[in-house]
Formats: C-alpha cells, sequence, structure tokens
C-alpha cells in the first residue's frame, strides 16, 4: 500500500507537467490537443535513441525539448493554426488526425516493440526494505518539480509569459494593445511540445515507451486539467499525483489488464460527476 | 416526394438489389460500403443534426457485435466452452439453430445498445460540447479496454462467432445472404432517419444544435430528445455491429469490435466529407470515402493507417463543410434557397 501510494504520487508528478501543458494550451489557445500524448511519447523516444546511441537516457530531459520544440513550431505552421479559430470539434478532430498519423509513423519508424531506457541508477529502500524505489523515478519526479517551478517563475516574470497571460485572458484586446497573437500561439505550442518531450523522456527512463500508449496520456491530462482548472498549478500537481495514486491502486486491487480501463472510465466518471453537481444550478461544463 | 426523387430512390434500389449479379466479385465490399453507410448516418444523428459530436458511438457497435454472437452461440451450447476451444469445430449449428439464433441475436443486438444508451444517456448527454467529445472517447476505448479483459467472451484473443451451417448451399448463398441484409439495414435506416427527420423529433434535434438554452426555454425536454437520438443511433449501430460480426466470423475487442481508430473515425469523418447535418451527407460521403479507401489502400501497402491520419487532417483543415455543403454554395437554388446578391455585396467582412 505504502509502494503503491508512493509510486502513484512520483507519476503523479510527470501526469501534472503533460497536463500543464494542456491546460496552457486549452487556456490560451482553446484548443484540446488530442496528439499531446503522441508528443509525450515522441519525446521519450528521442531519449531512448540517445541511450541506444551510448549517451546516458538522463541527458534526454536536455535534448528532448529542444528536439520537440521545433516539431511543436512545425505543427503549428502547418496544420494548428488553420484550426484556432473554428469550433472546438475540429480542433480535437484534427489533432485526433495528427495522434493516429503520429501513431503510425512510429510504429512504423521505431518498431511495435516495448522499449526501456536504461538508466543504471540504482534503487533506494525504505522503510525496513517494504518499499523499493529505483532511483531513476526519484530523480525524474524531482527534475519535473524544478521543470515545473521554473516555468511558473517564468510566466510570471518574462515579457512572453505577460504576452500569454494578456492573450489567454482577451486575445482580441491583447492583439489591439500590440501583442503578436500569432507568435504567442506558436510559442505555446513549442513549449507545450518541449514539456511534452522533458516528460517523456522522464517517462523513457522509469517506465515504457510502446507507440500506442500516447492516448492514456492524453485522457490523463485532460482528466487533471478538469478537476484542477485552468491555470492553477497547484491543484494541477495536486490532483495529478492523486490521479497517479489512483492508478497505483486500481493496478493493485483489478490488476494491470484493467489499469487503462479504469482510467478512461474515470475520466467518464469524473465528467458525469461535475455535471450532475453543476445541473443543480442549472449550469453546465464551459 | 417529388417524381425526380422517385425516380432517384427506384434507381438505388433497383442498383442495390442488382450490385451482386452485376458486380459478383466485390460483394463483401458492397456490403461494408452499406454498413459504413450505415454508421455514418447514425453518427450525423448526433454529430449533424444535434450538435453533439460523439467519438463513441462504436461502443454500442462493439456492444451490438459482442450480443449478437453470444446470444447466437449462447442459445446453443455453453459460451465459456466455446470461446475456450478457440473456434475449433468442437460445436456445429444446424442450419435451423443458425437462423433462430441469428435472427434473434440480430434483435437483441438492436435492442441491448439501445437500452446502454438509455442508461448512460443521462448522464453523459448532460456534458455539452468537447466535454462530450473526450468523454464519449473514453466511452469507447474503456469498452475495449474491458472487454479486452473478460475471459468469458474471449479477451484479448477474441471469439469467433458461429461459422455458415454446411449443409445448405455454399458460401456465395452465404454471401449474398449477408449482401442483402446489409442493404436492408441500409435502407430502413435510411428511410427511418428520413421520416425522423421531417417530424418534430428532427425540429428539435436541429433546435437543440442552433441552440440549446433557448430550445429549452420554449419548453422543450430537451434531454428526453437527445436520450432518443442517441438510443435511435444506437439501435441501428448495434444491428450493424451485429451483422459485421458475422461477416468477418471473427471478433476481436480493440481491433474490430471497439475499433475506435478505425471504425470509430471512419463514421465521423465520412459525415464529416459528406456534409454532417444533411441526410444525402453522409451516404454520399460513406460512399466515396469506401471507394477512395478501397481503391488507393493497397498503395499505401503498410502506411495505410498513416495516410488515414493524413487523410483526417486533410479533410478537417481544409474541407469541412463536405460535399454537400460545397453543393449547396455552388448551387443554392437546388436547395430550395434564394441568393440576393445585393445582401451579398452589401455584406462587409468582419474579422
Amino acid at each position: 500500500m505504502v509502494q503503491a501510494s508512493i509510486d502513484g504520487v512520483l507519476l503523479g508528478i510527470l501526469f501534472a507537467l503533460i497536463a500543464y501543458g494542456m491546460a496552457l494550451q486549452w487556456g490560451v489557445m482553446s484548443i484540446i490537443n488530442i496528439a499531446q500524448g503522441e508528443l509525450v511519447i515522441l519525446g521519450g523516444y528521442v531519449a531512448y535513441y540517445m541511450y541506444t546511441a551510448g549517451i546516458h537516457p538522463i541527458f534526454g530531459v536536455i535534448v528532448s525539448p529542444i528536439v520537440m520544440y521545433f516539431l511543436g513550431l512545425l505543427l503549428y505552421k502547418t496544420i494548428i493554426n488553420k484550426v484556432i479559430n473554428r469550433d472546438l470539434f475540429f480542433s480535437i478532430l484534427a489533432t485526433f488526425g495528427i495522434s493516429i498519423l503520429a501513431q503510425q509513423l512510429m510504429n512504423i519508424l521505431f518498431g511495435s516493440d516495448v522499449v526501456v531506457a536504461q538508466s543504471n541508477l540504482g534503487t533506494t529502500f525504505l522503510f525496513d526494505d517494504s518499499v523499493s524505489l529505483p532511483n531513476a523515478k526519484i530523480l525524474s519526479a524531482a527534475v519535473g518539480t524544478l521543470v515545473a517551478i521554473v516555468l511558473v517563475i517564468y510566466m510570471k516574470k518574462s515579457k512572453l509569459g505577460r504576452a500569454i497571460r494578456a492573450t489567454a485572458q482577451n486575445a482580441r484586446a491583447a492583439k489591439i494593445l500590440g501583442v503578436d497573437t500569432d507568435k504567442v500561439y506558436s510559442s505555446i505550442f513549442g513549449i507545450n511540445a518541449a514539456l511534452c518531450g522533458i516528460a517523456g523522456a522522464l517517462i523513457s527512463i522509469t517506465f515504457t515507451l510502446h507507440p500506442y500508449v500516447g492516448l492514456p496520456y492524453t485522457v490523463r491530462s485532460f482528466m487533471i486539467v478538469i478537476v484542477a482548472g485552468l491555470g492553477n498549478l497547484p491543484a494541477v500537481a495536486l490532483s495529478g499525483m492523486g490521479l497517479g495514486v489512483f492508478e497505483e491502486f486500481a493496478d493493485y486491487i483489478f490488476g494491470t489488464e484493467f489499469r487503462i480501463g479504469a482510467v478512461f472510465l474515470l475520466l467518464v466518471f469524473v465528467l458525469v460527476y461535475r455535471r450532475f453537481k453543476l445541473s443543480r444550478k442549472r449550469e453546465y461544463l464551459k | 416526394m417529388t417524381k425526380n426523387n422517385r425516380i432517384i430512390y427506384g434507381l438505388i434500389l433497383i442498383l442495390g438489389i442488382a450490385a451482386p449479379f452485376l458486380f459478383p466479385g466485390f460483394k463483401l465490399q458492397i456490403s461494408f460500403m452499406w454498413l459504413l453507410v450505415v454508421l455514418a448516418l447514425t453518427w450525423d444523428v448526433q454529430g449533424g443534426q444535434m450538435g453533439y459530436n460523439s467519438f463513441g458511438n462504436i461502443l454500442f457497435f462493439g456492444i451490438g457485435m459482442y450480443v449478437c454472437a453470444g446470444v447466437q452461440i449462447g442459445m446453443f451450447f455453453p459460451l465459456a466452452e466455446w470461446t475456450a476451444s478457440g473456434g475449433e469445430e468442437t460445436f456445429v449449428h444446424t442450419p435451423t439453430q443458425y437462423f433462430q439464433g441469428f435472427f434473434i441475436g440480430l434483435i437483441l443486438s438492436g435492442i441491448v445498445p439501445g437500452i446502454v444508451a438509455a442508461l448512460i444517456g443521462y448522464g453523459v448527454l448532460g456534458l455539452r460540447g468537447q466535454y462530450f467529445a473526450i468523454c464519449t472517447l473514453g466511452l469507447g476505448i474503456a469498452a475495449g479496454e474491458i472487454a479486452g479483459g473478460i475471459e468469458l467472451i474471449g479477451a484479448g484473443q477474441g471469439m469467433t462467432s458461429p461459422p455458415w451451417p454446411k449443409n445448405i448451399g455454399s458460401l456465395e448463398l452465404r454471401s449474398q445472404f449477408f449482401y442483402y441484409l446489409c442493404f436492408a439495414l441500409m435502407a430502413a435506416t435510411f428511410l427511418f432517419l428520413k421520416y425522423a427527420y421531417q417530424t418534430r423529433f428532427g425540429l428539435v434535434l436541429n433546435a437543440i444544435r442552433d441552440n440549446e438554452d433557448k430550445a429549452e426555454a420554449m419548453g422543450i425536454h430537451t434531454m428526453r430528445y437527445k436520450i432518443t437520438g442517441w438510443i435511435v443511433s444506437a439501435c441501428f449501430l448495434g444491428v450493424a455491429g451485429g451483422l459485421m460480426g458475422n461477416m468477418v466470423g471473427y471478433i476481436e475487442p480493440v481491433e474490430i469490435a471497439f475499433a475506435g481508430a478505425t471504425f470509430g473515425v471512419f463514421m465521423v469523418l465520412m459525415a464529416i466529407l459528406g456534409g454532417k447535418g444533411t441526410l444525402w451527407g453522409p451516404v454520399i460521403g460513406a460512399i466515396a470515402f469506401h471507394i477512395f479507401k478501397e481503391g488507393f489502400w493497397t498503395f499505401f501497402l503498410g502506411w495505410q493507417y498513416v495516410a488515414l491520419g493524413a487523410l483526417i487532417v486533410i479533410i478537417v483543415v481544409f474541407f469541412p463543410e463536405g460535399i454537400m455543403g460545397w453543393l449547396r454554395e455552388r448551387y443554392p437554388d437546388k436547395f430550395g434557397e434564394t441568393v440576393d446578391e445585393s445582401d451579398i455585396k452589401a455584406q462587409v467582412e468582419l474579422k
């Protein structure tokens, strides 16, 4: 039980990182990116290929966001900027298309095997050896926290951060006051992809990679954003950890084959619960 | 119905009945095409007419498939042993058993998904816009994952549906039998929806799409209509699933029954390609999509799904109005719309 809780919290920090990227896009660009999970997995593969080339995969945390940043910019320039002003449904469908495209490309290019980058960092034992924690997990949680803190400070202090917050409040007014919203959008998409890259690199050393496991990450981050609300970082971190703990317990109770199913069902329950709570005041999720 | 329309319907009916003799080699393909038309039409009840973009209608398709095969087998043989034997010919249906089971299975494969839709409808249909889309996406995938964990229906390996009984005719007869069932299902779905869209029901669905709050303020119980619409979709989709399961002969949870990445997306894509929110759009879209898919799939050997992803992006980004929308813009008078030239000139584009 203690093992599951601690695992869950460490896992949850990574979820929160991905969810923060999701919240950024959703809040500022009003786009729901179904391909979020695929960006994570792609970032993971960058780290994995560094590992196969003989470099320690932890350096993937530096390289993979850079690669992913430019990939994000490319995606934005080619596809995303055409759906940004349309109905949300079109952005969902377009990114769903990107997600299928990316899955299949990864399947062809990287093979359909489950891969993991060995970090060889050893294991820490706690509580008289009843809990075993790979150091890689602790490290990844620490890196995740650090990145989140840096990002929050950046959003608060920098000029781009201020532009982003202004655009989120009112894109039209920001445009009138001289904010280049197109640039803001493209940089958000890039930052989000970079965040996914970092998370993916951390996942590649602590968990496993496979071309088809992207969608669960999308759904997890979506769920975290719904529960926590847009732009509320402490809540995002907390609900990320909560989700991680839930998953470890679901794994423990129902068995591993129902783990992904439990995540998707939890999504449905969260949404329906929110809907019933709001409908008492005759409101609905917006 | 004008005289012109009658000719079109008659032509389609004749073509549909004669198709297995005209193109004997493509019988199975054309049967799949009619099923895809059903998929697109039923999706359009939510996505087009009601404005609720569902990604999870595949749920009913899969349930129908499992229910039909399960009933067919379970009526005569123990289901668990059938799936455990993995399609070995331990149990053989006699022709009477086969058709009895098939008939009851098809009826139940319409009813059970309808009941499921009614049960979950109240919770799920209260969500709007993107929340509904993501929620249904989750439902569809969760169903596949859970079905993959249940031993009784074969878990991840899947199960076989009962084979065609041996001593009543060749496989030729089998494909003809299924062809006409598919065509009949398509015709029934189309005619039912055509009728339904002309009634108050269709008007209410459109009112919900245009402005749900206002529709509610006008005194319409929108929730009832939304659930009814979903049940209609679920029934026809379930029957389509039952037919598909029998035609393919093999049911697998993630790739065939709850295939969110293929049929689940196809139905959305076909409806958008044809033009959502129209009666003919999904039909045209499904036929065009199927012909394109079958015609060009072989060129992308191994890269089919990459092409599919690219196709989704292209259709959504560059062609969101669909074929019917394009036709409507091109020939508005054919759709009973009048164009005021001076009004168009007077319009100022707002940015």
